[in-house]
This record gives C-alpha cells, structure tokens and sequence, in this order.
C-alpha cells in the first residue's frame, strides 16, 4: 500500500473523527437540531435520546454503573477543572488538602496550583525512574484534612499506567475521593470506574476518534455519592453540575466513538501494540544509546517515548515534520520553553529530555508507515550524531557531564 | 514552528561541518551552552599567519535554528581578518536567518561560540609567541 504524506503519528495530541462516528453526528447539525433539553416538543424528545444514548455509551465504556454519572463537558481540561475546583469547593469544611503528582498533566497540575493559591494544600507526590507513582507514598500523603486523591490513569508523553485499582482501594479505605484524569488510557486500554474504586473520572472525545469539543466527567452516585460544585452557573443543565447547551451532535460523536473503541479494543490494542514494538526494536537495534522513557511493561500499547543522546528534539522533528507528524519534549517545542517536567521528573537529567522523541500510533497508521517513521528516525538521528559535538566527545571518551558548561 | 527558508537551506545542508585537531597551530576553538539547556555549539577557525580566517567548522548539539545558526557563522568567518569577525553581531544572524524572538538565543550563542573560538586563537599565539620570544 503506498504511503500517504505526511504520516501522522502524534495520537496522544488528538485522532481524527471515526467516520463512523461523523456520519452518526450528521443528522444531528441540520434536521435533528433540538434542543436536549427543550421538554415540549418532538424537537426536544429526539435530541434528548440523543444525549443519552450517548451517555449511556460513555458510561458503558469506563464501567458506570448508571450513565447519570456521566457529566458532558467541553473537554478534558474542563473535566479536571471540574472534579478538581468542584470538589474542593464541596469538602472545603471537610478539608483542605489534595494529593496528586509531580507528572499530571497541566489540567491538573495548574488547577492544583490555583486552588494552593486560593489556601488549600497540595502534595505533589513523586514518581520512581519508571514513571510509576508509588500507592504506599499516596497511602503516606494522606492526613485527616484530606479531602481528594488525583492520580493520572496513564500519562499522555511517556504512556506509563499507574496502579490505579490500588490507589481507588487505599482512597476508599481512608475514606478520601479519588479522581483520574483517564483522558490518554480511555477507549484504548481496560478502565472499570467499580473494580478500581474511582470517584470522579475525565475523558475527552477527541482522543477516542470522537468530535473536538466535548468530554465527560464521570461523577459516583453510590457509595459515595459525590458532590461537586459547578463551575459553571446557568439553566442547570447536566443534573446542575455543569450549565450551557449539551452540544447534541458532538455528544453523539463522543457516544459513537466510545461505542466503536469498546468494540475494538482487544483487537486494535493488540495490533498497535505490535507495531509500537516493532518502532521500538527496530530503531534499538540500529542506534545505540537510545532510551525508553517510562515503564517497559507498565504503558499504553500505543506509545513510545524514546531519548537519543547526544541530539535535540526539535532538530529531530524538523527532519521528519514535513513527512512525520511526532512530538519532542524538547524546550524549543514547548509555549513555557522548559523541557518536559514529566521525563525531568524522571530523574533522567534535562539532557535527556531535551532529546525525547514521543510517538503515538493509532487506529489508522500501517505497518509501511511504521517501517518509514522507523527509517527515517535511524537516518536523521544519524545525520544529526554526525554534526553533534556531545556524541563527538562521547567518542573520543569525555565524560560529558565531567565537563563545566556555564549555562545561558 | 514555522522556519524561514534560509534555516531550513542551513539545516538540510549544513556548511562546514565538523572538527580541526584542537592542537594544531592557528585553530582556535569556541565550545559554547550547555546539554542540560539544549544547546551546545563547537565552532573552530583555522587562521593564517597574516591573521586572516582561511576557514571554519562547527558541529551543535541544539535545534534547527541552532544548527543554522552556527552554519552561517562559518560561513561569514571564512575569509575575514580577526577584527572583523569580532564585529559579527548575534543580530545580523537573526537578521539574515529571520529568527523569531524565542530563536534569538541561539543567534546569541553563536556570537559567544566565535568570540570563544577568537578568544582560544589568541591566547594560543600569544602563549606560543612568548615562547618563541624565551627561546
């Protein structure tokens, strides 16, 4: 099959809409317009079953027992917004102390930050070399004020999972809510919000083949029943949690979208996962001093995050960027211009991090474009070890680190 | 990010790229940044005895603009005497690669890698001069 350019391989960023899960939108721009929650009318009717077809497929994919506990928002950020602020605001009396890590993403991470400057306390706990937060350091973190556990589900740039079934139960033992931004592992690896005793879940449609635009907090009704605050005050859509028009269409898309990645998972999983290894053994055995960041076994199917010593990031994508969508946590590819905080919280040095290369493979990459991105990485990697003065010192046995670099 | 022209003409055909033995006489070289920052740039000069530029390599470790940053600096020393390679200033590399303002770093390293490449060649000749002067 011949290869169409430029390969996109940055799936953790966003996937394009199923077409599938388009084409059940559709209807619902044009003839199918109603309100969902206009009450008196067939207008009304058809866009509330609509929306909670959707939900009900939302809910099925991440194990609620009831789709109620599925709250549409605008996206992930708005869900970690919500289940952060909203519960902050609700347990205030009850506490005023949070536990999350040192790797979540920004969503989180800046809520957390927010709410440290509004008077709550945040413990940010660390993670090993793996990426792996340890459920004893969470069980450690814990204190009488504390009101909320957050723990990403897997992280969006190293793919590493976290013992999230173990967390839920020490959560639940202490009686403390536990909330998972479960935006990267959703539709793609086996969440169960029951088994794994979670409070309060986000996902996102557009990292599931679904529509830009929408995403869903999942909310507990039983055993807790959680309550949160809304962010946003109006006509009370969304059980009062969440006010604004659903946007009928996109929630159809989400729905869709969650429907087919539920269908697929055991199949698509396994198929991207050999050719995630195949990516990753074919540049290991070609280069050398290449590392895998995050957990070997412990990580999406679908990721991988590598560093190339002695070569930066950016100069590593400007190679490929007309052929090969990927990302770097490189500086220079960064708005904060600051290497990646979640590989320089694996302890790896900046260095490291300056060199990751992230990879994410999805539904429609082939086993040909694998063999390009595969190539192509070999060959720019090479090209660019060639004009590095950090590999030349490395070849003539400097210690690189032995040296004094006086930073900028 | 989009790259102008003359970054990307740099980085597809980087120009004189690569190493001059440290030691021999008339090179002087300019190891400038640091790995932890993302950057670090190795430029030499080969000078003659009339203290002119007779040439230039670079190897860097950094992004595009940094590659082509250094590249072009070669390219502009080759031929000059010493004191008016010094003249160089990072903003004509911007002003000739059009870097935008989170480039402008690597212009400026690229200024500090030919003053230190500069700096190394004259410490070399006045060291072997006041030799030569004892002997």
């Amino acid at each position: 099959m011949a290869i169409r350019f430029p390969i996109f391989m940055d799936y953790h960023s966003t996937t394009p809409v199923d077409p599938r899960a388009l084409e059940a939108m559709l209807p619902y721009f044009t003839e199918k317009f109603g309100h969902a929650a206009s009450r008196n009318h067939p207008f009304g009717w058809e866009a509330e079953k609509a929306v909670e077809q959707a939900r009900a497929e939302v809910a099925r994919l991440i194990g609620a027992r009831d789709p109620k506990e599925i709250v549409f928002t605008s996206g992930g950020t708005e869900s970690d917004n919500l289940a952060l602020k909203g519960a902050a605001e609700m347990y205030r009396e009850k506490g005023d102390h949070i536990i999350t890590t040192v790797i979540e993403h920004r969503a989180v991470l800046d809520t957390a930050k927010r709410l440290e400057r509004q008077g709550f306390k945040v413990t940010y706990v660390p993670v090993d070399k793996d990426g792996v937060v340890d459920p004893e350091a969470i069980r450690a973190a814990i204190t009488d004020r504390t009101i909320l556990i957050s723990v990403m589900f897997a992280n969006n740039e190293i793919g590493t999972t976290q013992p999230i079934a173990e967390i839920g139960k020490i959560a639940k033992g202490k009686g403390v809510l536990f909330h998972t931004d479960a935006t990267q592992a959703v539709g793609k690896i086996p969440v169960d919000v029951e088994a794994m005793g979670v409070d309060l879940l986000t996902c996102s449609s557009h990292k599931i083949y679904g529509p830009k635009g929408i995403g869903a907090l999942y909310i507990r009704r039983k055993n807790p029943r959680v309550r949160i605050a809304p962010l946003i005050d109006g006509g009370g859509h969304e059980r009062g949690v969440r006010s604004g028009t659903v946007p009928v269409p996109l929630a159809v898309g989400f729905g869709k979208a969650a429907e087919i990645c539920r269908e697929v998972m055991p199949e698509e999983s396994a198929r991207l996962r050999a050719l995630r290894d195949r990516l990753q053994d074919g540049i290991l055995s070609s280069l050398d001093e290449v590392y895998l960041n995050g957990h070997p076994e412990k990580r999406l199917p679908h990721n991988l995050n590598l560093s190339f010593a002695y070569v930066e990031g950016e100069s590593v994508l400007m190679g490929l960027n007309k052929e090969v969508a990927i990302s770097s946590g490189s500086a220079c590819t960064s708005a904060t211009l600051e290497p990646s905080y979640v590989i320089a919280a694996l302890g790896v040095g900046a260095e490291l991090a300056h060199s990751s290369i992230r990879y994410g493979l999805g539904r429609f990459n082939t086993e040909e474009e694998v063999e390009y991105v595969k190539t192509r990485t070999i060959d720019i990697v090479n090209r660019l070890r060639e004009m590095s003065p950090l590999y030349e010192l490395a070849k003539e046995g400097v210690d690189i680190k032995s040296i004094q670099w006086k930073a900028q | 990010m989009a790259y102008s022209d003359k970054v990307i003409d740099h980085y597809n055909n980087p120009r004189n790229v690569g190493s001059f033995p440290k030691e021999l006489a008339g090179v002087g070289t300019g190891l400038v940044g640091a790995p932890e920052c993302g950057d670090v740039m190795k430029l030499q000069i080969r000078v003659r005895d009339d203290g002119v530029i007779e040439d230039a390599r670079f190897k860097t470790f950094g992004c595009g603009s940094a590659i082509a940053s250094s590249s072009l600096a070669t390219e502009w020393l080759k031929g000059k005497r010493i004191e008016e390679a010094l003249e160089i200033k990072n903003t004509d590399i911007v002003n000739e690669l059009k870097l935008p303002p989170v480039k402008i770093h690597c212009s400026v390293l690229a200024e500090d890698a030919i003053k230190a490449a500069i700096h190394d060649y004259q410490e070399k000749w006045a060291k072997s001069a006041a030799t030569a002067a004892r002997s």
